[in-house]
């Protein structure tokens, strides 16, 4: 709850900087000097301890296990995927999400092995913030968050709601709560070690680069991956 | 009317509907490679060498980019790209800069390319069917790749134009997320700060930076 209760602070906060701000550029992006200095924190926060431990992680731990330990928590995501999937009226994915938990929850060995794609039962990614978009909320600004990084103000609402579902979160016993929650975001951390250094290479702001493939991948992902198409090539006169 | 049976001086010209009677059938024969089976075997060309291939698994980035400027660029239209990368800043450009920018944007991508394989893990590529009637010039051929250890498959799209010269890409979408359009806001940034000169002046300068390795700290 305090995680919450920090999480709306900064909700707060950057709504207030939002206020003042200029913009600079991009109508999604009206908080963008908030966004970048949390950006630039995050960045600092990763550099120093979430991606040398992830490093650490995948370098220690053998990748069967890695496997092992990520679809155990994707089989725990797969609960609310398919709660999801039924508030966006898919019942047909949610019935396939709902078997996919009981077929790796039983055969998959507690979710370990995740036996349900093996047999050609697809994962899908669904959360509440999707579940706000498909429902017709919009994006609202863009909004970097403290540590879990790029989002919006549709998905940081989403995000709470997310995680007052997550069964890792409501696990009693607070250490053992808290190591979950550490291992899992190491683990998600490690599997984007490879995405992130096609980052480095690739961005020349990485701030904006990253915010508008965020933007995109939200919208593909609202949409299920075939979203309305976008004019590509807009108005060829010059914009001044 | 058959030339040949001319004995005057029109059987001069016997080489010359020889040659055009045996460019038809070639003419028939260049009529391109479908872009389906063009993207899948410069796919299953190029995964074939990774596989063998322990420098680049290493981390070489050269060798990668090498083997990318020969299989892969040649498939590509970069000059699109960099003007749905500008988009209407494109025109503010002049046919030397425009020809400056490609040739950077191109280095760009085909130096993100290198790093992205040069990760590279044993893979399943999944096509899906095209969905294009015979006379389209645009067509998406859509693919899921599902790394192994991974339960989630990423889209890969590949947005394609029909050339003379065959079948281009002039776009490709990761997870829905354009390699092309994701570049957008960060040039119009520049050019609306320091100009096209400005933007290529940055561009080169990300060129010139040593190639992240691996290894390399990020």
């Amino acid at each position: 709850m305090a995680r919450a209760k920090r999480l709306c602070a900064a909700l707060l906060l950057a709504g207030t900087l939002g206020g003042c701000a200029t913009s600079g550029g991009n109508p999604a992006d009206p908080l963008e000097p908030f966004n970048r200095v949390m950006f630039r924190f995050n960045d600092a926060v990763d550099g120093a301890v979430a991606k040398p431990v992830a490093k650490g992680y995948r370098s220690v731990v053998p990748g069967f296990l890695r496997t092992g330990i990520s679809n155990f928590f994707s089989n725990l995501e797969d609960v609310w995927i398919s709660v999801n999937d039924v508030l966006q009226g898919k019942f047909q994915q949610g019935l396939e999400d709902f078997t996919r938990v009981f077929f790796n929850s039983t055969f998959g060995i507690a979710g370990v092995f995740d036996f349900a794609s093996d047999v050609g039962l697809q994962k899908h990614n669904e959360d509440f913030g999707q579940t706000l978009g498909w429902w017709g909320v919009g994006s609202g600004a863009y909004l970097v968050l403290p540590i879990l990084g790029p989002s919006t103000v549709r998905d940081g609402f989403g995000f709470l709601v997310d995680t007052q579902a997550d069964p890792v979160w409501r696990v009693g016993n607070v250490p053992a709560r808290n190591t979950a929650v550490g291992v899992r975001f190491i683990a998600r951390r490690a599997e984007l070690l490879d995405a992130t250094s096609v980052v480095e290479q690739a961005a020349l702001d990485k701030y904006s680069f990253v915010r508008d493939a965020w933007m995109q991948r939200r919208r593909n992902l609202i949409y299920d991956g075939d979203p309305p198409r976008e004019r590509e090539e807009p108005d060829d006169e010059p914009s001044k | 009317m058959n030339p040949a049976s001319d004995q005057n001086p029109m059987a001069m010209k016997i080489p010359f509907y020889a040659l055009f009677a045996l460019l038809i059938p070639l003419a028939h024969a260049q009529q391109p490679v479908a872009p389906d089976v063009l993207v899948k075997s410069i796919t299953e060309e190029v995964v074939a060498i990774l596989k063998k291939d322990k420098d680049i698994q290493a981390g070489d980035t050269k060798k990668a980019a090498d083997l990318i400027e020969t299989k892969v660029v040649p498939h590509f239209n970069f000059v699109r790209m960099t003007r749905i990368a500008m988009g209407r800043n494109w025109r503010l450009a002049s046919p030397e800069q425009q020809k400056i920018l490609a040739d950077e944007f191109k280095t760009l991508l085909v130096r993100t390319y290198s790093t992205a394989i040069s990760n590279y893990r044993e893979q399943q590529i999944e096509y899906k069917p095209l969905r294009a009637k015979p006379e389209d010039t645009e067509v998406t051929v859509r693919s899921d790749v599902r790394p192994s250890g991974s339960s989630q498959p990423v889209s890969i799209d590949y947005e394609m134009e029909k050339t003379p010269d065959g079948w281009k890409v002039y776009d490709v979408k990761v997870g829905g997320v354009s390699l092309v359009t994701t570049y957008r806001d960060t040039f119009a940034g520049e050019v609306r700060e320091h100009g096209v000169d400005g933007l290529i002046k940055s561009l080169t300068a990300k060129n010139r930076q040593p190639e992240r390795s691996k290894a390399g700290k990020a």
